[in-house]
């Protein structure tokens, strides 16, 4: 079989549809975004994510005209986009509240933008039809927006945003306004809906379960800069800071000092009167450098006995378990007052658990479960 | 239906009387076969035929209801674009003055915008006529129109305007498509204040009418200096009529497109 894998970003010849090259944007004294350069590929459906404040939704209004960079550049298709208004770009963008006309019906918002291009009679009605099947809402097309669902409301925000075959589409918070299942029914239909059109997306997320599920690639950004750009395993498997690995995803993080051990392996001492703990990193440390350890829960077991072929195994009593049915955390807490989380699918009624409150165990984990960071 | 208490249905009365008698009075009077206007003399309707053939009168009235129409249009096209400015022009130079500013002559005595005016129109030989009272009404009621036009914009949603944008309108057709239509009940609102407020007026229009022209309320009040006409009282209940079916048909058109709104809300629920 000879299936190729969508990654434009690892080949070096293809083109960049959106670039972003050392843009800065400053309102007053404060900088949104700094000095930050981006190249994201056509078919992308590409995530900014990150906490409330740190620039995503700056980047989506620069992408949408409503903002200019201070500094730098943004292309699209090769073209500086900075002169072009946003009502001449080929960008459409979905809002965060939907932002339907409320004075006109389902049909005449998604036909707008179809209008201000003046597309003849027939090519528009088969356009704001085949908008209407794409998003299955036929039955409501004479409907205002205000007698709609919000589940309808966001597929005909999407519809109207989709209905002139844009070469981008933002989506700011696109699914922030529905309730969880709905969020996550919706999830799906977009990814099949981005696939069906073509289309690049941007969306902007604070959540990064959505940015992990929906998107081929996921920027974290934290004040104005790019923590890290990867695929969403690659975000999560192996994060570049501290930051990162903290902002997705449960993690236990130990501080100590590295010792090279030959090789890509390393010797982590972490606290007095404690072996050394193991790892192996690819990522190059110099004998006494002082280095973070970050474990995913889910990678540390939890034992009543010391396994004996562990690289690495701690012993410590169980300070507090969090029972979120298909699954369980438990803190364990060390000698020396350190709580690490272990992860463990329930596959057991809750009532023939292994170990409770104050139960001494031990934790372990192999050298490569954990990724070894600077900073 | 609950009985009113006697208490409530005391003050009710009262209160209702002390409103409406005056009005009452005038309209009964207006009916009187009797030129003395205080002589009860039995039922007639003469003095609206006599109205009728009052030129005077319907010269005046034709004066106020032009003046009325055009200044309105004018002050809600000034007001809104003021509004506009005011609340979506970003931080300018100056702008908190402005918007002082457009709220001062609300509560500028009337006698002083009135001179001003006046001054103003010999200053630049301007002959006064209806031309100088649309120009004085226009004055003061676009800052009504412009503080009933800006309170509905500042909760407008500003992403439906950049939404517009986005989809391909220019400015000025995001305003035209998007805007004005949303915003209409309250320019609409703005009109028939700014209407009414130019109706009404009897100061401004004194100092800024010349002898061409003269307004229905400066041809009542000084044809009642003169001694009350049972004509007078005609004319007041025309007006009367006039007001209380707007006032109805305001409230009746507004009141269905509320119950209208609700019934397809529930439609909307059941389906």
């Amino acid at each position: 079989m000879n299936t190729s894998v969508f990654a434009p970003w690892d080949d070096p010849g293809e083109k960049p549809l959106i670039q972003f090259r050392n843009v800065t944007k400053r309102f007053g004294e404060f900088t949104a975004i700094d000095n930050l350069s981006l190249d994201i590929f056509e078919k992308e459906f590409f995530a900014l994510l990150g906490p409330s404040g740190c620039g995503k939704t700056t980047m989506m209004r620069m992408l949408a005209g409503f903002e200019t960079p201070t500094e730098g550049q943004i292309m699209l298709a090769g073209q500086d986009i900075d002169p072009i208004p946003p009502n001449k770009r080929a960008v459409n963008m979905m809002f965060q509240s939907y932002a339907l006309f409320p004075h006109l019906s389902v049909w005449e918002n998604i036909a707008f933008g179809l209008r201000r291009d003046s597309m003849p009679k027939h090519d528009l009605e088969e356009r704001v039809e085949a908008m209407l099947r794409l998003t299955r809402l036929e039955q409501f097309a004479r409907r205002k927006p205000h007698q709609i669902s919000g589940g309808q409301r966001q597929r005909v925000a999407l519809a109207r945003s989709l209905a002139k075959a844009p070469k981008l589409l933002l989506l700011d918070e696109p699914l922030g306004a529905l309730d969880k299942k709905l969020r996550q029914d919706t999830q799906f239909e977009l990814m099949d809906i981005q696939e069906k059109t073509g289309t690049t997306f941007v969306i902007v997320t604070h959540d990064q379960e959505e940015a992990m599920t929906v998107a081929s690639r996921v920027a974290v950004m934290d004040q104005g800069q790019l923590m890290q750009v990867a695929t969403p395993d690659r975000i999560y498997e192996t994060p570049n800071s501290v930051y990162v690995a903290d902002f997705i995803g449960d993690v236990n993080i130990i501080r100590g000092r590295a010792r090279q051990n030959g090789g890509d392996g390393y010797h982590i001492d972490w606290a007095e009167g404690q072996e050394a703990l193991t790892a192996a990193s690819d990522n190059g440390f110099d004998t006494g450098q002082s280095c973070h350890l970050a474990i995913r829960p889910e990678k540390v077991a939890i034992t009543a006995e010391r396994p004996s072929d562990a690289a690495n195994a701690v012993q410590g009593k169980v300070h507090d378990i969090a029972y979120l049915g298909n699954l369980s955390t438990y803190y364990v807490e060390l000698p020396n007052g350190i709580i690490i989380k272990a992860q463990t699918a329930n596959t057991r009624r809750i009532s023939r658990r292994s170990y409770t409150w104050e139960d001494p165990v031990w934790l372990s984990w192999t050298a490569t479960a954990g990724v070894l960071l600077a900073n | 239906m609950n009985r009113l208490s006697w208490f409530n249905a005391v003050s009710l009365t009262l209160g209702f009387a002390f409103l409406y008698i005056p009005m009452i009075i005038l309209i009964v009077y207006s009916f009187n076969e009797s030129k003395l206007v205080t002589v009860w003399a039995g039922f007639s309707t003469k003095w609206y035929g006599e109205l009728i053939r009052n030129e005077a009168f319907l010269n005046a009235a034709w004066v106020t209801l032009k003046v009325a129409v055009f200044s309105s249009t004018l002050a809600t096209i000034l007001g809104t674009m003021a509004a506009y400015v005011l609340v979506r022009g970003g931080r300018f130079l100056g702008r908190t003055l402005f918007s002082g500013m457009i709220y001062a002559p609300l509560v500028m005595p009337e006698v002083i915008t009135g001179l001003a005016l006046l001054l103003l129109f010999i200053g630049i030989g301007l002959d006064r006529g209806v031309l100088t009272i649309v120009l004085a009404h226009t004055t003061f009621s676009m800052c009504y129109v412009s503080v009933v036009v800006s309170s509905r914009l500042v909760t407008f949603d500003r992403s439906l305007e950049e939404a517009a944008l986005d989809l391909g309108c220019s400015p000025a057709e995001s305003f035209r498509l998007v805007t004005l239509p949303i915003i209409a009940p309250a320019v609409i609102s703005g009109w028939l204040l700014a209407f009414t407020l130019s109706l009404d007026d009897l100061v401004i229009a004194s100092f800024t009418s010349g002898p061409s022209a003269t307004t229905l309320p400066i041809k009542i009040f000084s044809a009642v200096r003169l001694g009350v006409s049972p004509e007078i009282n005609a004319l007041s209940t025309i007006m009367i009529a006039i007001v209380t079916m707007g006032v109805i048909t305001a409230s009746l058109v507004t009141k269905r497109a509320m119950v209208r709104q609700k019934q397809e809300e529930q439609a909307a629920v059941r389906a």
